[in-house]
């Protein structure tokens, strides 16, 4: 009975199990870039870059179909250029970051929609929007796979210099010019687990896995370590029991994957240890000292 | 005596306004020196000029043979993200950088260090305290404990008694001269004159151009704390180009 519940939809399908592999190699590479998202203020920036890569795969599409390796390169690119001019307009004109950003990723995403609804079918549309967990190729799984390594072993890498760079980015400057390099490599591990994110999840959700596990760590950890582990492993069980939702519901995967994420955030935000709100409401007597 | 820092008409300042108008001096190896000046005198310019996060608009900062990562440098406000889940141990052991870089590790010698550097500054029992609950006298102590490890040969430290209580300062600045002792080099900037009088032995006097520079004694008469006090704090939009730069 309860292998039939939790076990045998993932032993039975075959599409079930690459959505599995998908979803966990997904959590294992986002969710602690997540964490440093959410701890440099930067969570918007992530959903605006998710949004932002769209026309990009758009155009691989457009180019060459539902190909897997023309929209990767292609959201790549477009991922790389709004950064870029979002830098260049912050730096050279009156208009801030965040403001500069907007523009752009807004006018990406219109023009990426335009692009796939000029071409392609509303399933299409769909795809690019939503993504489709249920339906990852071999290629799709390597991809994403690929994309999970990479970011774990450069954050590896680029740990020390970027908890500083957060933390302290004055002392980082003053003994290191490896803040700068950090940082960078930091915003492109962004952008391709953004990628990864987009062919499981669709540009609108994207974000999703990065951002709701990290809060969720937020909640129940006081150091930075701790919060990392705690995210990975809420978005881990978030993927996992989001596929057994979908499943015995009958519901979309990649938004059931995200709304169980949502449900893990909002009992961590009623009951998490660190400045959950019932701790807060009712916090309990004093202490001695 | 050897000298650590040179200044040759050295002009620091923003948008091509001086902070710190044509200074020339030397500063010895293993001088304690206060930097007393009004707000706005250019203390934190020079020391940043110093550091090397600002470039002269004129003039020349020899550092002889000190590379940048020889000089440990305490911002007026540090830039630190209080909110950041880190606690007191892992943010003093940064102040092993150097020797650890990106990916050295830390082993039972560091951790000795680091545990020494955070009882020199009276925080023991602090270590797994998050630096969001330190108050500000606390914060200045752990900084002061990274301070220790980062064992540069050039300390600048830019006011960093303000806003801490009596006794915190006393046992920071004991930290000090310590370092003095050991021959290394201690900038300060300062505002409290008579502590300045009593333990300094030398000190400049700033007021967006240097008033006076020597023996603390001779450099705090009255006449130039007031010579320094008259200094007129704000930019001239409309002011030419400096005549004695055109001279040079």
């Amino acid at each position: 009975m309860l292998y039939d519940f939790f076990v045998a939809p993932f032993t039975e399908f075959e599409f079930m199990r690459r959505a599995l592999a998908g979803v966990l190699a997904l959590a294992l590479g986002a969710c602690p870039i997540g964490v440093f998202l959410m701890l440099r203020r930067m969570s918007l920036v992530g959903d605006a870059m998710a949004h932002a890569i769209l026309p990009g795969a758009a155009i691989g599409f457009l180019l060459s179909g539902l190909n897997l390796f023309a929209m990767t390169a292609g959201g790549l690119i477009a991922g790389f250029v709004v950064a870029l001019l979002t830098g260049l307009v912050a730096r050279a004109t009156e208009l801030k970051e965040d403001a500069a950003l907007a523009t752009f990723y807004l006018l990406s995403l219109a023009l990426g929609v335009t692009i796939v609804s000029v071409k392609g079918t509303n399933v299409d549309l769909l795809h690019v929007l939503f993504g489709n967990v249920l339906a990852l190729d071999d290629q799709t799984l390597l991809l994403i796979a690929a994309n999970a390594t990479v970011s774990l072993v450069v954050l590896a890498l680029i740990y020390r210099p970027l908890v500083i760079e957060c933390v302290d980015p004055g002392f980082m400057r003053s003994v290191s010019h490896a803040g700068g390099p950090a940082h960078l490599a930091f915003l492109i591990l962004v952008v391709i687990n953004l990628v990864s994110g987009f062919h499981a999840l669709g540009t609108l959700l994207a974000v999703g896995i990065m951002m709701l596990p990290a809060a969720t760590g937020r909640f129940w950890a006081r150091d930075i370590t701790m919060m990392i582990l705690i995210a990975t492993a809420s978005g881990v069980a978030a993927g996992y029991a989001g596929l057994l939702l979908s499943f015995h519901v009958g519901i979309a995967s990649g938004p059931a994957v995200i709304l169980v994420a949502g449900a893990l955030y909002v009992v961590s935000l009623l009951f998490g240890r660190v400045g959950g709100l019932l701790r807060q409401l009712f916090p309990g007597r004093h202490l001695e000292a | 005596m050897s000298c650590a820092l040179q200044f040759r008409n050295v002009t620091l300042g923003y948008d091509r306004h001086p902070a710190v108008h044509h200074l020339d001096g030397k500063v010895d190896t293993g001088a304690l020196v206060a930097v007393v000046g009004p707000n706005g005198a250019g203390k934190s310019t020079l020391f940043k000029g110093i550091v090397g996060t600002l470039k002269p608009l004129a003039g020349r900062i020899e550092r002889g043979a000190l590379a940048p990562q020889d000089i440990a440098y305490l911002p007026q406000a540090a830039e630190i993200d209080r909110s950041f889940p880190i606690n007191v141990y892992d943010l003093v052991a940064m102040g092993l950088w150097r020797r650890t870089g990106c990916f050295g590790g830390i082993g039972g010698k560091a951790r000795a260090s680091i545990e020494h550097a955070i009882s020199a500054v009276g925080l023991t029992g602090f270590e797994d305290r998050a630096i969001a609950t330190l108050s500000g006298g606390q914060m200045q102590r752990m900084l002061f404990a990274r301070l220790l490890l980062q064992d540069a040969r050039m300390i600048v430290l830019d006011e960093p008694f303000n806003a801490v209580d009596a006794k915190t300062s006393a046992d920071l600045f004991d930290l000090v001269q310590r370092w003095h002792g050991e021959q290394r080099t201690v900038l300060t900037a300062m505002h409290d004159i008579d502590f300045v009088r009593a333990h300094f032995p030398e000190t400049l006097l700033l007021a967006r151009e240097p008033v006076a520079w020597g023996r603390t004694s001779s450099v705090l008469t009255p006449q130039n704390l007031l010579l320094a006090r008259r200094m007129c704090e704000a930019f001239d939009e409309h002011a030419h180009e400096c005549v004695a730069e055109v001279a040079v």
